[in-house]
């Protein structure tokens, strides 16, 4: 039983930032939560699905984020504390009901937590989700450690209800996924009623017809709203100044960046010459905070991630205070003190401090320094990332890298978003020649597919996962049909969103609570739509190659769906179908003519180089016992048997 | 609460993706955390666990929440899955003063699979190793986990050896207590002579 639940009040825990948002939204009596996963929020709604059945909540994994909106937006408008949750990414698919959602408000508290990935460590891209906040309208809070990602939280269902506002909760990855001790408040009764009233005038917030227009109605109430969030940040608990009454250099900062600020002090010993604010309100600013404290300081430094989004809005304040207050140096991103790429980190900040402040930057002696340059290079060799041992998809990109290569008509691969947008890298096969946001590539395909008038004469393929094929691919397959586009989809289903950690989606028989749900087979959407479907197991190298040999010889639009387990599911992980070995005397080695095919080309990292013996060798650590290896190997010294656990698993 | 030898006291743990990265830095963190230090752990999963190098930054203090990135140049203690993951985290992390436990059994990377790089031998990485740290430790964690029955002991043999080295106060009972809320009573005892066979890798 998770602590979540437990964990009574003034207990102390050690909770993921995630963890303490779950544990915000059922302190705040949360009814439902809908999201999509993806990383870093994904652990949200997973944990909230956990506690379903104890707490009485309705927990969904939604088709994709735009429809997890919606669904929390019909709990509030019934009146219910609802919670929708996704990445970055999310937001922009989310972002035509959210345009309409500010512009329509809610009823029962609504918070959206959006999780941005500075750095892109898992993304691809890092797009800063705040500008949506002016943009849409609609309230911006950030925690700054992970307290407040609790507490924060519960405070944003009093702001929702209080403004009739859906409100915008960011965090990014060193919260979501970092932890820290949190001190625990109660939980409370959970036992509101739904029940959707349109029964008032129509224009009544509570009981009228939700929606955005009359525009000349809506609009101003909802920016009188934003200036009633103002003034309420005025007084908000979880903005806080520490450090000396009238300091040289003010740090202004909000989410993970306020920590770096706070240990870039500390860094270089400016406890008496610099001061932080930690903002949790970043939009709208409240005026008169912020006033307040430039009038203190002598320097201004603005340190966040990942745009000058709120550098760009104190500086508009201060331009419009500077009658009063005066102009001040305000530094950030726009003059280069901090980039405007990739994350901070408490180096960066302090170089930033030391610049401003000419305090020298603690350095390692340079003896130490000489000696680790030399080493480094050497002695840490590379190691980029790869499909994982026992992975389908380098079973299905090496297939469709040799059916391509045997074709010669440049076929080529669009993707999308999903662990096989590794295969763009050579290191991973680099058949992928585009790769852009979910269902993308198949977009792309249905696309290029249409290019043959104007002479285009290539293969044209995408890939996309499961669940990707229900989020965003759809579309784009009956775009692909109606059009009749001469392409081929391939369906990578691995049984489930696997790179974020095996969330059940529509094809999975099971929802976010555990409950038995309906499974829609991707063959049968595909059939009905009306593409030439083709099924095949991955591992089946030679059977995958031939049926898509076949079908990128034909016109019009066709799906292949390449099924097999990912090798990290819970499912699977652990077991090895078969222990597969190298017989040393059959490999050849460099004298094999192979090009040592399973090392050089198909390069799991089950499979490692034997240099002194001069002979491929199976990592018995790391291998996974797929056994597709095996089917590899020209000279046949690769070998698989059943293994016994697979036998006894079977007999079980 | 003891004084702690640096405050914060900053270890990192490291390796390669699937190691059991995460589930170390937490139990440490929850053995450290029922004492009553503060704790902040930083890392990084998702796609770059795909076969990449993992790093978790914990932090350790009595006063107060640090970030979730240690400064560079700044850890204390280096707990190593993998020897080439040790090197790569004293690149940026290392100093005169820094500790290291590394554990020897190599994960070569695609990119030496393939050939395009090259792994260094056993003996220059504890070279490297011994001259960049204040004191090392290497031992051999995956060998002692496979004799256990699975090398999924090594990262609990490696919070064994880190035990072991008495730096942090990191006791039997504590990890018992710790061990006991995350996993089934059958499964504790194992864990259990896993953290003694790391323990007495290190201790003096």
């Amino acid at each position: 039983m998770t602590v979540l639940l437990t964990g009574k009040k003034g207990e102390q825990h050690l909770l993921m930032g995630n963890e303490a948002i779950v544990r915000g939204a059922l302190e705040a009596g949360v009814n439902l939560a809908a999201g999509y996963p993806g990383t870093p929020s994904s652990e949200i709604i997973e944990n909230l699905g956990l506690v379903a059945k104890d707490r009485n909540l309705y927990v969904e994994w939604a088709v994709n984020e735009k429809v997890a909106a919606e669904v929390a937006a019909a709990g509030s408008f019934a009146g219910l504390r609802t919670l929708a949750t996704m990445k970055m990414n999310g937001v922009h698919v989310a972002s035509d009901f959210l345009l309409h959602l500010a512009l329509s408000g809610v009823r029962g508290g609504m918070v959206l937590v959006a999780c941005d990935d500075p750095n892109a460590h898992s993304s691809q891209h890092e797009g800063d989700m705040r500008y949506f906040a002016p943009m849409l309208e609609i309230p911006l809070l950030e925690p700054g450690d992970f307290q407040d990602a609790k507490d924060l939280l519960k405070w944003a269902y009093e702001l929702s209800e209080q403004l009739r506002s859906v409100i915008f909760f960011r965090s990014t990855t060193r919260l979501s996924h970092a932890s820290g001790q949190v001190v625990l408040d109660e939980l409370p009764a959970n036992d509101r009623r739904a029940e959707f009233r349109f029964d008032g005038f129509i224009l009544d917030d509570m009981t009228g017809i939700v929606m955005s227009l009359p525009i000349n109605f809506k609009h101003p109430q909802l920016q009188q709203k934003i200036k009633q969030a103002a003034d309420l940040f005025e007084e908000c608990p979880f903005n806080t100044y520490t450090g000396p009454p009238n300091p040289e250099i003010l740090v202004i900062s909000s989410s993970a960046s306020s920590l770096y600020s706070i240990e870039a002090i500390h860094l270089l010993g400016l406890e008496g010459k610099v001061g932080l604010l930690k903002l949790a309100t970043t939009w709208p600013l409240p005026r008169k905070l912020i006033q307040t404290h430039l009038a203190q300081a002598r320097q201004v430094l603005v340190v966040e991630e990942v745009l000058p989004f709120l550098e760009e809005n104190i500086k508009a304040l201060a331009y419009e205070l500077a009658g009063d207050i005066g102009a001040k140096p305000i530094f950030g991103k726009r003059d280069g003190a901090l980039p405007t790429y990739g994350e901070l980190n408490p180096d960066l900040v302090a170089g930033a401090l030391s610049k401003i402040t000419g305090a020298p930057l603690p350095q390692r002696p340079d003896s130490y320094q000489q000696r680790i340059s030399e080493m480094i290079f050497f002695g840490a060799p590379a190691r980029d990332i790869t499909f994982c041992p026992g992975c389908p998809h380098r079973a299905s990109l090496w297939s469709i890298e040799n059916v391509l290569q045997m074709d010669r008509r440049k076929g080529f691969v669009c993707g999308d978003v999903g662990c096989y947008t590794m295969a763009l890298h050579p290191m991973n096969f680099g058949s992928l020649k585009t790769a852009h946001s979910m269902g993308s590539g198949t977009g792309l395909a249905s696309g290029f597919g249409k290019l043959g008038r104007f002479g285009m004469d290539q293969p044209v393929l995408s890939v996309c996962g499961d669940s990707t094929f229900f989020h965003a691919a759809l579309p784009a397959l009956v775009n692909a049909v109606h059009n009749q586009s001469n392409m081929t989809m391939v369906v990578l289903d691995n049984s489930g969103t696997a790179m974020t950690g095996f969330q059940p989606h529509p094809s999975i028989e099971k929802n976010a609570m555990g409950e038995i749900a309906e499974a829609i087979d991707i063959a049968k959407v595909c059939a009905a739509i009306g593409a030439e479907v083709a099924l095949c197991d991955p591992f089946d190298v030679e059977r995958t190659q031939e049926a898509l040999f076949q079908l990128i010889e034909k016109k019009g639009p066709k799906v292949l769906i390449l099924k097999q387990m990912c090798a990290l599911s819970p499912e699977k992980k652990g077991f090895r179908k078969y222990e597969v070995r190298v017989d040393p005397k059959a490999c050849l080695g460099e004298d094999c003519g192979c090009n040592r095919l399973c090392t050089r080309i198909y390069r799991c990292p089950g499979l490692v180089w034997d240099k002194p013996n001069k002979v491929a060798r199976i990592d018995e650590i790391v291998c996974a016992g797929c056994g597709v290896c095996a089917s590899i190997c020209p000279a046949g010294a690769i070998h698989k048997v059943l293994s016994e656990n697979d036998k006894g698993r079977e007999a079980a | 609460m003891t004084p702690l030898k640096f405050d914060p006291y900053n270890l990192v743990i490291t390796g390669v993706g699937g190691q059991g990265n995460v589930t170390a830095s937490r139990l440490v963190g929850n053995m450290l955390s029922l004492l009553g230090y503060r704790i902040t752990i930083g890392e990084t999963f998702g796609a770059s666990q795909r076969g990449g190098s993992v790093k978790s930054d914990v932090r350790i203090s009595s006063a107060t929440t640090f970030s979730p990135q240690i400064p560079k140049g700044n850890a204390h203690m280096i707990v190593a899955m993998e020897p080439a993951e040790a090197v790569r985290v004293l690149g940026d992390w290392g100093n005169p003063e820094v500790k290291v436990i590394c554990n020897m059994r190599p994960i070569h990377s695609v990119n030496v699979i393939c050939g395009d790089s090259e792994y260094p031998t056993p003996e220059q990485h504890q070279q490297w190793i011994t001259d960049l740290s204040r004191q090392a430790w290497f031992v051999n964690s995956t060998e002692e986990a496979v004799k256990l029955g699975s090398p999924i002991f090594s990262n609990i043999i490696l919070i064994g050896a880190l035990a072991g080295t008495g730096d942090l106060p990191l006791e039997r009972d504590l990890f018992q207590t710790v061990i006991a809320q995350r996993l089934p009573a059958d499964k504790v005892e194992k864990n259990l002579v896993a953290f003694d066979i790391g323990r007495a890798m290190t201790a003096a």
